[in-house]
């Protein structure tokens, strides 16, 4: 009995790669009391289905979000600078899909 | 190829439908969300092995025999599950209490006999007989999870408050002795092992001790003594408990015989 009693369990996001999914995509989250128990947990309830065939889960306390409220000097100025996407380029043939 | 003698295969079918049942009874009533998916998943793993079981069987014995025929409509003392898997998800009550769902029993259970079957699945996959050991060999994967499932939860009841601790051991205590059928080999287990398509159990016992050994240190639970009495579950011959379940799990069918929906 070393470890401490937790009251309430902390909450863990959770992200899961699908088979033709190249990266890990976020699904949701859950309460877990350690790590491993947040992975398996994130088994039961997301990939009950064959959504995935690898999970990462991380502490919620981990991820730093922006405030909503700083939406519009964040992203607004982006807005007219249209430049930035690369649409005024001719690309050669050779080099196929990008 | 030999095959297994047909009770062989009820004996691992009604241990897997048993057991399923019982887990079901969690459905919608779990501790948390997430543990009420976990033990759905688990209670469906096991109708899953049931199912593949009974369907080899029933297509052996022929005639009129299927799968549903095998769960649905064979009697209580026909049924060769351990006796372990019957007993309701909570411990022994006096008469007139109000029966109430306790995890750590269903957690205890379900380590105790993931922790066997872990072992019985991954020894026949070299079954003699060959759709057996494919049904292992998918079974064993599930039985993997079952035994991380149930182990983790083992550690955090025992290592955990004093109320949780306590459960577990009240928990452990009432089962234990229920394990002694799994090391007995009955007369059909026997005839599975000469013909190369069962397993020996007792030669099982040794790394399900260290495995249980292992987990019980862990969870600074005390591995409790057996106390001589041997259940012949698989026998046929079971606790009360057993016909209340199938009285339950049966019962629709037999209502609707031969019902499609």
């Amino acid at each position: 009995m070393n470890t401490p009693a937790l009251k309430d369990w902390p909450l863990w996001e959770v992200f899961v790669r699908s088979k033709q999914g190249l990266e890990h995509k976020h699904c949701g989250s859950l309460h877990a009391a350690d790590p491993a128990q947040a992975l398996r947990m994130a088994r039961d309830v997301y990939t009950r289905r064959q959504e995935g065939v690898s999970i990462w889960v991380v502490p919620s306390m981990a991820i730093t979000a922006s405030n909503p409220d700083d939406k519009g000097e964040l992203f607004d100025p982006a807005a007219d600078k249209i430049y930035r996407h690369p649409t005024f380029y001719q690309i050669p043939e050779e080099v196929g899909h990008m | 190829m030999s095959k297994a003698p047909n009770d062989y295969l009820l004996h691992l079918a009604d241990n897997a439908v048993v057991l399923g049942q019982r887990l079901a009874e969690w459905c919608g009533h779990g501790p948390i969300l997430e543990e009420d998916l976990a033990l759905a998943n688990v209670s469906l793993d096991l109708i899953g092995q049931a199912r593949l079981l009974y369907q080899l069987t029933a297509s052996r014995m022929g005639g009129r025999a299927s799968e549903d025929r095998l769960a649905y409509f064979r009697d209580d003392s026909e049924f060769l599950n351990y006796t372990l898997l019957e007993l309701p998800n909570h411990g022994p009550l006096v008469g007139y209490a109000a029966a109430e769902m306790d995890y750590a029993t269903t957690i205890v259970r379900n380590f105790l006999y993931s922790a066997l079957m872990v072992l019985l699945w991954d020894e026949l996959q070299q079954s003699a007989d060959a759709d057996l050991a494919a049904i292992a060999a998918k079974s064993l994967k599930e039985a993997r999870y079952h035994l991380h499932h149930s182990a983790d939860w083992l550690i955090k009841f025992g290592d955990g408050t004093e109320e949780s601790h306590v459960r577990a051991q009240a928990a452990l205590d009432h089962l234990w002795r229920y394990t002694e059928e799994f090391w007995t080999p009955s007369s059909t287990e026997e005839a599975a092992i000469a013909n190369g398509s069962g397993v020996d159990v007792r030669s099982l016992r040794q790394a399900w001790d260290a495995l249980v050994a292992d987990a019980l240190a862990t969870a600074t639970l005390k591995r409790p003594e057996a106390r001589g009495y041997i259940p012949e579950g698989k026998h046929g011959r079971h606790s009360e408990h057993l016909s209340y379940l199938l009285g339950e799990m049966q019962s629709l069918a037999r209502a609707h015989p031969d019902g499609n929906w």
